[in-house]
C-alpha cells in the first residue's frame, strides 16, 4: 500500500515524506483500533463446547456464557415437552449430570439415551436454559469408558448443521 | 481392469504435471521458444490425462463397477442417474479427482487462449499451474486414491451421503465452488509470472483480469448456492451461519473482489501493481486454506463428510504456496514499479482505495474469527467456537460502508474532483436513499442498521442506474437510435462498464435483502394434531393429515397442510421427512413457498403417522427470494464482463484508454 502514496515530484519530496509518515501513523492507529475491536468482539462471543463434567468444573464461568453442552439424555429424565409445555431432561456424561430446560419443540430423533447438544447458558437457579436442542446424527456416540474424556467435538460434529 | 487404467492415468498425469512444471520453469528462465512450446504441450497432456481419469470414474459410477474402490464407497444401484453422476464429488477421493478435472480444463483453456501472446510470461504461469496440478495428482496417486481395487466387490453400495441426495442444488453447488476455487490457480500463476518476469503492463493485465473475473463469478454463484441449499435443506430458516466452511468460501471472494477493483485503478493510473498481485495471490492462498479447513476435519461442520487424514498434506501445500508467494513478492515486487500516482483522495481512485482497505479489513475480521478457535485449541486444548454475533457485529458496519462506497465511487470522476463536481455528483442520489428508507419505514423496518442499509441502498441504486444509462443517453443525443445505442454503447464498446454496473445493481439488491430478511423475520414453533391449525402473518395452516410416500431410493413421511392467505384458500404445502435406505436417521425437507415479498417456510421438527401429529417450525422470511434472483443477475454481469472481446475491438479500447491516460497526463503537467 505504500507505493501509491509516494509522490515523486522533486519539489514536494519533503512534503511527500511527511505525508507518508502521517499515512503510516494513521494506518498504525487504525490497525491497533481494529485489533482491539476484533479481540473484544471475539471475547464477547465465544461459544464453549463443554461436557457436563467441564460445566461442573467451571460452574463460576458457566452462568451467562454461551455453551454448547454435549452429552447423553439420561434415561427416565424426560418430563413435559408436549403441546408447548416446558421440556425438561438431564444431560449426562456418566460422571456429571446437568438439568436442562427447553421451550422449543423437540426434534424428531429426541429420546432417552441419545446424544444431544444443547446450546444455551447456565442459570443462577442451577439448571441449563436451552435455546437450541440438536440431536446427534449417526448414533455413533457411545458412553465413554472409564477415565476416557468424552469427545464433545465428535458429538457436535455429528450434530452441527443438521438440526 | 478399470482400477488399473485409472491408476495408470493418474500416475501419468502426475508425471506430465511434474515434468511439465520443471520444463516450463526452465523455458521461462532461459526464454527458450522451444521450451515454451513443450511447456504448452505438457499442459495439454496433463489436462487430457486427468480429464480421462475423470471420465473413466464417471463411467465406472454409471456402470456400477464395484471393483473400483470409490464406486464401492459411494455408488448405489438404487440412486437415480443424476445422483450417481454427482457422486463423483460427494466424497473425498472423488472430489479431489474432480478438482483435477476442473484444473485440467482451466489449464487447457488458459494455455490455449494465451498461446500466441505473452511469450515471456506464459511458461512461468504454466509452471505454477502444473505444479499445483502435480500436487493434486500426487494426492490422487497416494493419500486419496479413488481407483484402488476392491478384491471382493460388493453387489451394491451405500450411495452418497443422504444429505447430498436430498436436493438438486447439491449437484450444482460443488461444481460451481470448484470452478471458483480451482480457477483461482490461473490468476495465481499469471501473477507469479508477472513477478518473475518483472513486468505487469497493460497487455498482461487483460488475461489477469479475465482469469480473475471468471472464477470470481463462479465463486459468487457457489457461495450463494451453498446458502440457498442450506436454506432449502437444513430447515433452520436461514441461509448463512458463519460456519467456518462458509467463511472459507467467502474469504477468497473478498480478496478477489478487492483485486478486481484495484486492477481497475491499475489499468487507469498504472499504480497498485504490487498490491493487485498480492491480492490475487492471497485469493489463491485462501482457497488452499479453505480446502484445508473443509478437508481436514479441524472444524465441525455440515461439510464433515469430506474430511480425512489428508489435512497435513494440504497444510504442507499451503505452507509451500505461502512461502513461494512471500518469496517472489519480496524479491520481485520492486520490479513492478508504479508509473502514475494518485492526485487526490476526492476521486474515484480514492474511493477504490477505501474500498480495498475495507475489503482487506473484512477479510481479516472473518479470518481471525474463523481461525481463532483453532489456535486456542492448539494452545490451550479448549474447544470452542466464535459465535455468529461476533461476525454480524463486525461485518454489518463494513458491509454498509461498502454499500455506501459503491455509490460514492462511481459518482466521482477519475483524477481530482472539484467542490462543484462533488456536490453535483453526491447530493442528488440522496433522493434515492430517502425514497427507499421511507418505503422500508412504511412496511415496518425499525432496526437502525437495516434503515441505514436501505438508505445507502437507495443512494447507490440511483448512482448505479444513472451510470448505466448515461452512455445510452449520450449516444442517443449523438443521433443514434435506441437499438443502436443499446447494442453499441452497452453490449459492445461499453460492455465491461455496463456489466460492472449490472453486478453493482445486483449487489445492492442482495445487501438490502440480507438486511431486511435477517432483521424482519417472524417465526413460531407449533405442535399440531390432525385438524388443528396454526397462524403466522397472513397465513393460516391446517393439518389435513400425515402420509407416507415410497420412492426408489427413499421413503418419506409428509405432513399435508392446507393453506389460507388472508382467509382465502391458497393451496397445500407438504413439508416432509425423508428416510434413506442406508441411513437410520431421517432428513427433513422443509417446504418453502417463495413470493416476491416474502417466503413462507415450513420445517418439520417431529412427525408421527400413527398419532397424526406434527411439530412444525413456521417462518416468514421477507425478501429472501431476491437474493437468489439478484445472484443470477450478478452472474450474468460477471460473464458479460468476462466474455472475450474481438482483438481488433480490444485494440480500439486499449487505444481509448491510452488516450484517456495521455489526456490526463497533460492535465497533470
Amino acid at each position: 500500500m505504500s507505493e501509491p502514496v509516494m509522490n515523486e515530484a522533486p519539489v514536494s519530496r519533503k512534503n511527500a515524506s511527511r505525508n507518508k509518515w502521517a499515512a503510516v501513523g494513521a494506518l498504525g492507529v487504525a490497525l491497533v483500533a481494529f485489533l482491539l475491536i476484533t479481540v473484544s468482539g471475539i471475547g464477547d462471543n465465544l461459544v464453549y463446547y463443554w461436557t457436563p463434567s467441564d460445566l461442573e468444573a467451571n460452574r463460576d464461568k458457566a452462568v451467562g456464557a454461551t455453551i454448547r453442552l454435549g452429552g447423553m439424555v439420561k434415561p427416565g429424565s424426560i418430563v413435559g415437552g408436549k403441546n408447548g409445555s416446558t421440556l425438561e431432561f438431564d444431560v449426562t456424561d456418566y460422571k456429571s449430570t446437568v438439568h436442562v430446560k427447553s421451550n422449543g419443540v423437540p426434534p424428531q430423533m429426541f429420546r432417552e439415551e441419545i446424544g444431544v447438544v444443547v446450546e444455551g447458558t447456565m442459570t443462577d437457579a442451577g439448571h441449563f436454559e436451552c435455546n437450541r436442542l440438536m440431536v446427534s446424527h449417526g448414533n455413533e456416540y457411545r458412553a465413554p469408558k472409564e477415565g476416557e474424556h468424552p469427545d464433545v467435538k465428535e458429538l457436535i460434529q455429528s450434530t452441527e448443521g443438521l438440526e | 481392469m478399470v482400477p488399473l487404467i485409472g491408476r495408470t492415468l493418474i500416475l501419468l498425469s502426475l508425471l506430465a504435471a511434474a515434468s511439465g512444471a520443471i520444463i516450463a520453469f526452465t523455458a521461462g528462465s532461459r526464454k527458450s521458444v522451444v521450451g515454451a512450446l513443450w511447456a504448452r504441450r505438457f499442459a495439454y497432456t496433463y489436462a487430457i490425462l486427468i480429464s480421462s481419469a475423470n471420465f473413466l470414474m464417471i463411467y465406472a459410477l454409471i456402470a456400477h463397477d464395484f471393483t473400483v474402490g470409490y464406486v464401492a464407497q459411494v455408488g448405489s444401484r438404487a440412486t437415480p442417474l443424476w445422483v450417481t453422476i454427482s457422486s463423483l464429488w460427494s466424497s473425498l477421493e472423488g472430489s479431489i479427482l474432480f478438482w483435477g478435472l476442473v484444473l485440467g480444463i482451466y489449464v487447457f483453456v488458459a494455455t490455449w487462449t494465451c498461446r500466441k501472446h505473452y511469450p515471456e510470461h506464459l511458461p512461468y504461469a504454466i509452471a505454477v499451474w502444473l505444479a499445483c496440478g502435480a500436487f493434486f495428482s500426487f494426492l490422487l496417486a497416494g493419500p486419496a486414491q479413488p481407483f484402488h481395487t476392491v478384491l471382493n466387490p460388493p453387489m451394491d453400495g451405500p450411495g452418497p451421503n443422504p444429505l447430498l441426495q436430498n436436493h438438486v442444488l447439491m449437484v450444482l453447488h460443488p461444481p460451481f465452488l470448484y470452478l471458483g476455487y480451482v480457477g483461482m490457480t490461473i490468476p495465481f500463476g499469471l501473477a507469479s509470472a508477472a513477478l518473475l518476469v518483472g513486468r505487469l503492463g497493460h497487455e498482461f493485465l487483460r488475461p489477469l483480469r479475465t482469469w480473475l473475473l471468471l472464477p470470481w463469478t463462479f465463486l459468487t454463484v457457489a457461495i450463494v448456492m451453498g446458502g440457498w441449499w442450506a436454506y432449502e435443506v437444513l430447515g433452520w430458516g436461514g441461509y448463512w451461519a458463519w460456519d467456518p466452511v462458509e467463511n472459507a468460501s467467502f474469504l477468497p471472494w473478498l480478496t478477489a473482489t478487492a483485486a478486481l477493483h484495484s486492477a481497475l485503478v491499475m489499468e487507469r493510473r498504472s499504480i497498485l501493481k504490487g498490491w493487485t498481485v498480492t491480492l490475487v495471490m492471497a485469493s489463491f492462498l485462501l482457497t488452499v486454506l479453505g480446502t484445508f479447513m473443509t478437508r481436514s476435519g479441524v472444524f465441525n461442520s455440515v461439510h464433515s463428510f469430506t474430511q480425512s487424514s489428508i489435512g497435513p498434506t494440504i497444510l504442507a501445500f499451503l505452507a509451500v504456496s505461502l512461502v513461494w508467494s512471500v518469496l517472489i513478492l519480496a524479491m520481485r515486487v520492486d520490479h513492478l514499479s508504479a508509473e502514475g500516482q494518485i492526485d487526490s483522495g476526492k476521486s474515484r481512485e480514492g474511493a477504490f482505495l477505501a474500498n480495498n482497505l475495507l475489503f482487506v479489513l473484512f477479510t481479516f475480521t472473518v479470518l481471525i474469527g474463523t481461525v481463532f478457535p483453532l489456535v486456542v485449541e492448539a494452545v490451550k486444548g479448549v474447544q470452542m467456537s466464535v459465535g455468529s454475533p461476533y461476525f454480524n457485529r463486525m461485518s454489518v458496519p463494513i458491509g454498509v460502508a461498502l454499500l455506501f462506497l459503491m455509490g460514492v465511487g462511481p459518482a466521482l470522476p477519475w483524477g481530482r474532483a472539484t467542490k462543484q463536481q462533488m456536490i453535483k455528483a453526491l447530493v442528488p442520489p440522496i433522493i434515492g436513499g430517502v425514497i427507499l428508507l421511507a418505503i422500508g419505514f412504511a412496511v415496518g423496518a425499525r432496526n437502525a442498521w437495516t434503515l441505514l442499509a436501505l438508505f445507502f441502498g437507495g443512494y447507490t441504486a440511483q448512482v448505479t442506474l444513472r451510470e448505466m444509462w448515461l452512455p445510452l443517453v449520450q449516444r442517443m443525443k449523438g443521433g443514434a437510435g435506441i437499438g443502436q445505442a443499446l447494442v453499441e454503447g452497452q453490449l459492445v464498446r461499453g460492455r465491461r462498464r455496463f456489466a460492472a454496473y449490472v453486478v453493482h445493481a445486483a449487489v445492492v439488491v442482495i445487501i438490502v435483502s440480507i438486511a431486511v430478511s435477517s432483521t424482519m423475520q417472524q417465526s413460531t414453533e407449533v405442535q399440531l394434531m390432525k385438524g388443528q391449525s396454526a397462524k403466522i402473518g397472513p397465513y393460516e395452516l391446517t393439518l389435513q393429515g400425515v402420509e407416507t410416500v415410497s420412492e426408489a431410493h427413499r421413503e418419506g413421511v409428509l405432513a399435508r397442510l392446507s393453506v389460507t392467505k388472508n382467509g382465502k384458500p391458497s393451496g397445500e404445502m407438504l413439508p416432509r421427512m425423508n428416510y434413506y435406505a442406508m441411513s437410520k436417521d431421517p432428513i427433513g425437507t422443509p417446504e418453502v413457498r417463495t413470493t416476491l415479498t416474502h417466503d413462507l417456510y415450513l420445517s418439520i421438527m417431529n412427525i408421527d403417522e400413527r398419532s397424526q401429529s406434527v411439530g412444525l417450525h413456521l417462518i416468514i422470511n421477507p425478501m429472501v427470494g431476491w437474493i437468489w434472483i439478484a445472484t443470477g443477475v450478478m452472474a450474468l454481469g460477471g460473464f458479460m464482463a468476462t466474455w472475450p472481446t474481438k482483438s481488433r475491438r480490444n485494440e480500439a479500447i486499449l487505444r481509448d484508454a491510452a488516450q484517456a491516460r495521455g489526456g490526463e497526463a497533460v492535465v497533470e503537467s
